[in-house]
């Protein structure tokens, strides 16, 4: 693999075997010892996941709120200092630019965006500004740690402290760490649908926490986790993942994300949003298990009554449950639960039904 | 496991001879690489085969992968107990994850696969 950017775990993880992947620009490891033990390791106990590669952008100054309110479609008005919010990004015809968590601090928000969009949300973010705002792009200096599953409160309590079990979800606190204040940012918050917390901090904080993680959760079952599980985890859940099932080729309300865009705030992409909701939706996007034996994968053609009306964004057999599952957008006429569908894999035109989501219960502590 | 006896492809298929019947299976390094077995699809018994062509499909979490044929011949049974636990095929690649028996043809075939040696040799150049 040529010039590829490393997290500063990429030496432990190359240490304990994991099986590296180019995601993104960076090294990662995508398993360990295999993404359905990790994956049930997870639900069952806990896991411990380098989110570093994701991107980290801070808004400040005065005028900070009413600028996120213009390109934010979630209500940032909604979250107070320590509070978290999911949010997406719109062009101006209504199409994704990014899916991203807001935390909001007392001097600033901080924006976690993903890995591969980094540059692109930026450069958007920046486009925009209006008023007295300063948009910083602090990728390269945060590292993110994630410990989910429901062992993750005992684990985080032992590192960090009691006090932190209480912590709610979607609730962010600020930790002082080796002297320095406030440069460690915990987060009730997690893309597995079990209970969890996702630590930002300095990267040069990030191998020593990690060790620290480990030696505390060992007990508790603690395995680390590749991407490969966190796909399968945050599939399970029906989460979006961008570039799979929301693209600068879907709006967010199709996608199922109309949860967080308020359409009666103005922001970038809300007149076209809100004719696209008066006219009705087109399409969305569903969840489909597998009658026929067989595994859909993204692109995957939908096929009704002999024709393709769709495309499946994300598939894979659900570990949590052993069937082969997926998502897929599909004419609105043919969404409901329980349609009878199918989905051509490689040439083989195999049964499929329309099922709720998410696969698997939520166990987020809320 | 002792693959001494085995031949192998270099699309990384073992072959293990019992008088006219051939067992295939993947090597340990196949399914590595491919990490989490899911999903197999086995060949139908008693079609034909020629050295070359598909005769299964192996699916992982993350990808498919083809299975090729090393010899030529017909299809004599195949491991059903791939179809509800294709994680055999990971935890034991030579033995319980066998994929299926072919009956050999042409026993000339024989000569153009590697011995066990000389794919231990094959992989390490990889």
């Amino acid at each position: 693999m040529g010039e590829l950017k490393r997290t500063p775990l990429y030496e432990w993880h190359k240490a304990r075997g994991a099986r590296l992947i180019d995601f993104a620009g960076w090294e990662m490891p995508v398993y360990y010892e295999g993404i359905v033990a990790e994956h049930q390791a997870t639900r069952e106990k806990a896991g411990m996941f380098d989110l570093s590669h994701m991107g980290e952008i801070e808004v400040k100054g005065p005028d900070a709120l009413e600028y996120l309110q213009s390109v934010m479609t979630n209500d940032v008005s909604a979250i107070t200092d320590g509070q978290a919010q999911y949010s997406v990004m719109c062009y101006e015809n209504g199409t994704i630019v990014d899916d991203l968590l807001i935390t909001k601090l007392p001097d600033r928000y901080m924006l976690v965006v993903n890995a591969s969009n980094i540059d692109k949300d930026f450069n958007w973010l920046k486009s925009h500004i209006k008023g007295r705002v300063e948009v910083v792009d602090r990728s390269d200096e945060f590292s993110i740690i994630a410990v989910q599953g429901p062992k993750s409160e005992d684990i985080i309590a032992e590192v960090y402290g009691e006090s932190l079990r209480n912590l709610l979800y979607y609730h962010a606190v600020e930790l002082d760490y080796q002297g320095k204040k406030n440069v460690v940012l915990l987060s009730r918050t997690g893309y597995t649908g079990e209970d969890g917390f996702e630590i930002l901090l300095p990267n040069e904080f990030a191998l020593e926490t990690w060790n620290k993680l480990f030696d505390a959760g060992e007990k508790y079952g603690l395995t680390p986790v590749g991407l490969g599980a966190r796909d399968t985890l945050r599939m399970e859940m029906k989460f979006a993942l961008y570039g799979h099932d929301i693209s600068d080729q879907t709006n967010p309300l199709e996608a199922g994300l109309g949860w967080v865009v308020k359409l009666d705030k103005e922001f970038v992409g809300a007149p076209v949003l809100r004719s696209i909701k008066e006219k009705g939706l087109e399409r969305k996007l569903v969840a489909f298990e597998m009658v026929d034996r067989g595994i859909p994968r993204q692109h995957c053609p939908v096929v009704i009554d002999g024709k393709p009306v769709g495309e499946v964004t994300s598939g894979n057999v659900s570990p949590s449950t052993g069937k082969s599952v997926g998502l897929a957008y599909v004419p609105t006429a043919y969404s409901k639960i329980g349609t009878e569908i199918a989905i051509d894999i490689r040439g083989k035109i195999l049964k499929a039904i329309i099922v709720k989501a998410p696969f698997v219960p939520s166990h987020v502590k809320k | 496991m002792n693959t001494n006896a085995l031949k192998f492809t270099e699309d990384h298929e073992w072959i293990r001879i019992e008088g006219k019947k051939a067992y295939i299976g993947i090597s340990e390094y196949a399914q590595k690489e491919l990490g989490d077995i899911v999903y197999v699809e086995l060949p139908p018994v008693g079609e034909k085969f020629t050295a070359g062509d598909e005769l299964a499909e192996v699916e992982s979490v993350k990808a498919v992968s083809n299975i090729f044929c090393p010899l030529s011949g017909e299809v004599l049974e195949v491991n059903e107990e791939l179809a509800h636990s294709p994680e055999l095929i990971n935890k034991d690649p030579y033995g319980q994850g066998w994929i299926a028996i072919i009956e050999i043809e042409n026993p000339d075939e024989l000569n153009d696969l590697m011995n066990s040696e000389e794919y231990d040799e094959f992989c390490s150049s990889l």
